[in-house]
C-alpha cells in the first residue's frame, strides 16, 4: 500500500531545515487579461513557509483572478508561479492539489448528509484493494490530524448537522488530508460569529507553526490586521502596497484598497425617532419546510429610528423579514404599520403602503440578472405610473428614471442597457439600493445590505441609510455582520431560535455580550445567574 | 462586441445545427440508397437537396406552399415561444392545436351557410377559444398544485386525439356517410389570397408574430412574463403573482396553437375526419428552439421548416428520396439544438448562445415547479 506509506508527510517534514524566508510560493508578474479588463496586471505575490499572508482588495480589484490562476482555473497570460523555486504549470485544480495548493472556498463545498469522513475523503478516497475504501484509516488520520491542529472531531457525524464554524474545520481538514502546503481561505470569517472566529483564527495560528503557508482574503480588516503576518493589498489589478501589520491601521488599509480617503466609522449622529412605525405582536412563520423558524416575535420600530436585528445566520430572521413585507404568509401574530394591519398583505400592497425591501439574496430576489439595468431599476414600480401608461410600459420613462438613478447612486456601468449580470456585486447592489431607496417611505427593511461587497460600497449604502433613517423612515436592519448592526443601530435585537432573546442600545452594546447572546441565546447566562444564585 | 459578432452570438448555434443535420441528412441518405439498391452515389444527396430547394422557393406555386405550410408553424412556434418566455415548456401544442381546430369545426359548420364576414371570425375565435381552454388546464394545474406542465400537456395530447375521434365519430358525424367525417365549413373556409391554395392564414400569422413582440416587450404583462420566466422569485419580490402569470401565459399560448389549429382546418382540410391530426404542434416545439423564441426568429425557422415540408414531395419525386427524410433533418437540427453545450464545446464557440437565451429557464421547466408554487 504506497498510498498509505506517504501519510500525511508534508506535515512532519522539517520546516526549519532551509532559509525560512525562502517562499513556498511565489507568482511572479501574473498578468491576465479578459476581453475589456486587465483582471491581474504584473501581480507579484510570495508566501514563506509558515507565513499568514493577507490577500487585501475590494470586488472586482482581481483577488479571485488571482486565486483562479493559482488553483489552476485560469493560465496567466504572463508571469510565472515558482513553488519551492521550481517554476511550475499548473494545469488545473486536480494539478493544483497534487502539488500541495488547496483552496477553502467561502461557500462550502460539502456533501450535509455524508458524514465527516466521507466528505474528507470525497475524491482522495484511501482504498483497501480496488474496490474497498478504508474507512478505518481515513478516520484514524482525520482524528490524527484534528487533533494536531486543535480540534477534536467525531468523522462520523453528518456533516448537515455541524455549525457553520465546525463545517469550516472540515473544509479546512479537507484540505489537510490532501497534504495541502499552501492554503487559499476565501472571506472565511464571513458566516461566523466572533467567538467561532478566534476559534478559525487560533487553528489557522497553529497551522502557520506547523510550516503551511496561509492566503487569507477577507474585506474585514481588522482581521486582517489582527491574523496576517503580510498584508498584500490589490487594486484594479494591480499591487498597490505590501504592508506589515504593526505600524499599520486599518484607515491606512482601506485608503489603500479604495484609493481614497474613506471614512471607516458611519457617523450615525443622533436620531431622533418619533412615533412607532412597525409594530410587530407575537409574529409566527415556518420555513420552507414548514418548521416553525420565527417563533413569537415582538418589536417595535420607531420612525426615524434603525433597529439591527443581530444573530447567527439561519436564526429565523430572513422569514421574519419575508413575513413582514408580505412574501411568507405568518402562521400568528399581527403585523401594524403606521397604525394600519397589514399582516398577511402581499408584497405590492406592503410595497404601496410605503415599504421598501432589500433582500439577502440579491442574485435569487432583489434583481434579474439577464435583464438589462433600466428593467431592474424599476422591478418594484414597472406598473405604476410613470413607468406604466395603462397596460403600456413606457420606455422613455423607465429610461430617464434608470439614467438618473445610476447617476444619483452612483452605480459603475457602461450605460444602462448592459445585463445586470455584468456589473460587480457592488454595483447590483447599488442598482436595488438605488430602486428601493428613491421612493418616500415609512418602513425601509435591510437584510443583509452589504454582503459580499467592497468598503467603497458599504460605505455609500451606510450613509444612504442614515440619511433615509434622518428623513423619517423607520430602518429594520438585519445582518450577520455583526459589526455592521452595531454600528449603525440605534438599537439592537438579538435574534435566536426564532426568537428576540436580547435588545442592547446601539451605542452602548458591547461586541462580547451581544455575540455571546447570539452563539446562546442567553443559555449560558442564565444558567451562570442561576449558579451565582445558588452559590 | 461588434455588430457582426453579437449576431453571430444569436444565430451560430442554429446555423451549424442546420449545417450538422445536413451533412447527417446526406449519410442518411447515401446509406439507405445504398442499403436499399446496393450502389453507392455520392451524389444523391445534392440532387435531393437541390429539388427540395426548388420543390420550397423554386416556383410561384412552390413558394405559395411553403407560406401555407409555414403559416400553422408560426403560430406554433409563438405558442411554444410565449410559454419559454415565462419559463414554461408547453409540449401540449398538439393538443391545443387540435382542439383549435375542433373548436373551428363545430363553429364552422354550425355557420356554414351563414355570411363569410360573420362565419369566418366566429370559426376563428371558436378555435381559439378552445386552444386556450387547453392551455389553461395545464397552467391552472400547476398554479394550483405544481404539476408539471410538461406532464400534464403530454397526457392532454392524447386526450385530445381521443375527444377530436369521439366528436367526429359521435356528435358532428354526417348521418349519411359511411365514414365518421364532418361536414364542410363552406363559407367559414379562408379566403384565398395568393394562387391556388395560399389561404389567408400567413397574414394571421405575421400579424401575431407582431402582436406577441409586442406583448412581450412593450407592456407590463410581457414584462411579467419575462420576468417570471428569467427568475420566478424575483418576480414574486417584485410584487408579480407568478401564478397567474403561469395561468394567463399558458391560456395565450393555448390560443395561439388554437388559431394555429383553426386556420389549418379553416384554410386547408375545411372538414374534419375522426384520426385528424398533423404534426405541427411538435414541430413547433423544433421552430421555437430554432428561432431562440424571438419573433423574427420563428418566423424565420417556420418559412424554414415549412419549406422543407413543402419540397419533400418534389425531392420524392425528382430524386427518389423519401419525403421522410424532412422528419430526420427537422429531429436532427432538434437533436444538435439541444445538445448546445456539446456542439458549442466541439466548434469552440465562446460567447455563443444557448439554445433558450437563458438557460436557466429551460432547465428549470423540468425541476422546479415547487420555487414557483410555494
Amino acid at each position: 500500500m504506497t498510498e498509505e506509506d506517504r501519510a500525511p508527510t508534508a506535515l512532519e517534514e522539517p520546516v526549519e531545515a532551509e532559509d525560512v524566508r525562502a517562499p513556498a510560493l511565489e507568482m511572479r508578474g501574473i498578468t491576465k487579461r479578459y476581453p475589456g479588463v486587465v483582471a491581474n496586471d504584473h501581480i507579484d505575490l510570495d508566501v514563506r513557509p509558515g507565513e499568514i499572508h493577507a490577500l487585501l482588495g475590494e470586488n472586482g480589484a482581481g483577488k479571485t483572478t488571482l486565486m483562479n490562476v493559482l488553483y489552476g482555473l485560469a493560465r496567466p497570460d504572463e508571469g510565472e508561479i515558482l513553488l519551492d523555486g521550481q517554476v511550475v504549470d499548473l494545469t488545473g485544480p486536480a494539478d493544483a492539489i497534487a502539488r500541495g495548493i488547496s483552496m477553502v472556498h467561502q461557500h462550502f463545498m460539502l456533501v450535509p448528509v455524508l458524514s465527516v469522513a466521507e466528505n474528507i475523503v470525497l475524491g482522495a478516497e484511501t482504498m483497501r484493494g480496488p474496490l474497498f475504501l478504508d474507512r478505518q484509516e481515513a478516520d484514524r488520520r482525520i482524528v490524527e490530524l484534528g487533533q494536531r491542529f486543535g480540534f477534536d472531531i467525531d468523522p462520523d457525524a453528518k456533516v448537515g448537522s455541524l455549525s457553520v464554524g465546525w463545517q469550516q474545520r472540515v473544509e479546512i481538514l479537507k484540505a489537510l488530508y490532501r497534504e495541502a502546503r499552501i492554503l487559499v481561505l476565501d472571506e472565511p470569517t464571513a458566516v461566523l460569529t466572533p467567538q467561532e472566529t478566534e476559534e478559525i483564527f487560533a487553528v489557522l495560528r497553529r497551522l502557520a507553526a506547523a510550516g503551511h503557508s496561509i492566503i487569507f482574503i477577507s474585506h474585514k480588516l481588522y482581521e486582517v490586521l489582527e491574523i496576517a503576518d503580510r498584508i498584500t493589498v490589490i487594486r484594479r489589478g494591480r499591487v498597490v502596497a505590501e504592508r506589515s501589520p504593526t505600524g499599520t491601521t486599518e484607515e491606512d488599509l482601506a485608503t489603500l484598497m479604495v484609493g481614497r480617503d474613506v471614512d471607516l466609522t458611519v457617523d450615525r449622529g443622533t436620531s431622533t425617532p418619533a412615533g412607532p412605525m412597525l409594530v410587530v405582536e407575537g409574529l409566527k412563520a415556518t420555513d420552507d419546510r414548514r418548521r416553525e423558524a420565527v417563533a413569537g416575535v415582538d418589536l417595535e420600530v420607531r420612525a426615524g429610528e434603525i433597529l439591527g436585528i443581530a444573530g447567527v445566520a439561519g436564526n429565523g430572521q430572513d422569514e421574519l423579514v419575508e413575513a413582514l413585507v408580505g412574501l411568507r404568509r405568518p402562521t400568528a401574530g399581527k403585523v401594524t404599520l403606521d397604525g394600519v394591519d397589514i399582516t398577511g398583505h402581499d408584497p405590492r400592497s406592503v410595497y404601496g403602503d410605503g415599504v421598501a425591501y432589500v433582500p439577502a439574496d440579491r442574485h435569487r430576489f432583489g434583481i434579474v440578472l439577464s435583464f438589462p439595468l433600466t428593467d431592474n431599476l424599476v422591478l418594484t414600480s414597472y406598473h405604476r405610473p410613470p413607468y406604466a401608461r395603462g397596460l403600456l410600459r413606457d420606455d422613455a420613462a423607465i429610461r430617464r428614471t434608470a439614467v438618473e438613478r445610476i447617476e444619483a447612486f452612483d452605480v459603475r456601468a457602461p450605460s444602462a442597457d448592459v445585463q445586470a449580470s455584468t456589473l460587480s456585486g457592488g454595483n447590483q447592489q447599488k442598482v436595488i439600493v438605488a430602486r428601493e431607496f428613491a421612493r418616500d417611505l415609512k418602513l425601509l427593511v435591510l437584510d443583509q445590505p452589504t454582503r459580499g461587497l467592497d468598503v467603497g460600497s458599504i460605505e455609500f449604502i451606510h450613509r444612504q441609510a442614515v440619511a433615509k433613517r434622518d428623513a423619517g423612515t423607520a430602518i429594520l436592519l438585519v445582518s450577520a455582520e455583526l459589526d455592521e448592526v452595531l454600528e449603525l443601530s440605534d438599537r439592537v435585537a438579538v435574534m435566536f431560535r426564532g426568537q428576540i432573546v436580547g435588545m442592547f442600545d446601539g451605542r452602548t452594546a458591547d461586541k462580547y455580550e451581544v455575540g455571546l447572546l447570539m452563539a446562546t441565546g442567553g443559555r449560558e447566562r442564565a444558567e451562570a445567574a442561576t449558579g451565582e444564585a445558588m452559590a | 462586441m461588434t455588430g457582426v459578432r453579437r449576431a453571430w452570438a444569436i444565430v451560430a448555434l442554429p446555423v451549424i445545427s442546420i449545417v450538422l443535420s445536413v451533412l447527417v441528412g446526406s449519410v442518411v441518405i447515401i446509406l439507405s440508397q445504398w442499403l436499399v439498391s446496393g450502389t453507392f452515389e455520392l451524389g444523391l444527396a445534392v440532387d435531393a437537396y437541390a429539388s427540395l430547394i426548388s420543390g420550397s422557393i423554386g416556383s410561384f406555386n412552390a413558394i405559395v406552399n411553403t407560406l401555407t405550410v409555414a403559416a400553422p408553424l408560426i403560430l406554433g412556434g409563438l405558442s411554444v415561444g410565449l410559454a419559454f418566455k415565462a419559463g414554461l415548456f408547453n409540449i401540449g401544442a398538439q393538443g391545443q392545436f387540435l382542439m383549435g381546430a375542433l373548436g373551428a369545426v363545430i363553429v364552422g359548420v354550425t355557420l356554414r351557410e351563414a355570411a363569410p364576414p360573420l362565419a369566418i371570425p366566429a370559426a376563428l375565435v371558436g378555435g381559439m377559444l378552445f386552444g386556450a381552454f387547453y392551455g389553461f388546464i395545464p397552467g391552472v394545474l400547476k398554479a394550483v398544485s405544481g404539476a408539471h406542465e410538461v406532464v400534464t400537456t403530454i397526457m392532454l395530447n392524447f386526450i385530445a386525439v381521443a375527444i377530436v375521434a369521439g366528436m367526429v365519430s359521435e356528435v358532428l358525424k354526417v348521418p349519411a356517410s359511411p365514414q365518421p367525417i364532418t361536414l364542410d365549413v363552406v363559407n367559414a373556409s379562408l379566403p384565398v389570397i395568393l394562387g391556388r391554395n395560399g389561404h389567408i392564414g400567413i397574414i394571421y400569422a405575421l400579424l401575431a408574430a407582431v402582436g406577441y413582440h409586442w406583448l412581450l416587450f412593450r407592456t407590463t404583462r410581457g414584462f411579467e412574463i419575462r420576468t417570471t420566466g428569467a427568475n420566478p422569485d424575483a418576480a414574486r419580490y417584485a410584487g408579480m403573482k407568478p401564478r397567474r402569470i403561469i395561468v394567463w401565459t399558458m391560456s395565450v399560448a393555448g390560443l395561439l396553437a388554437g388559431l394555429a389549429g383553426a386556420t389549418e382546418l379553416l384554410g386547408v382540410s375545411h372538414l374534419m375526419t375522426a384520426s385528424y391530426g398533423t404534426t405541427v404542434g411538435f414541430d413547433s416545439i423544433a421552430v421555437a428552439l430554432l428561432g431562440r423564441t424571438s419573433a423574427v426568429g420563428i418566423v424565420i425557422s417556420a418559412l424554414f421548416f415549412g419549406g422543407m415540408r413543402a419540397g419533400a414531395p418534389a425531392m420524392q419525386v425528382e430524386a427518389g428520396v423519401p419525403a421522410d427524410l424532412v422528419g430526420v433533418l427537422q429531429a436532427t437540427i432538434l437533436f444538435f439544438l439541444v445538445a448546445g453545450p456539446v456542439v458549442q464545446r466541439v466548434f469552440r464557440l465562446r460567447g455563443v448562445k444557448a439554445a433558450i437565451e437563458d438557460t436557466g429557464t429551460f432547465t428549470r421547466t423540468y425541476g422546479g415547479g415547487e420555487s414557483v408554487s410555494r
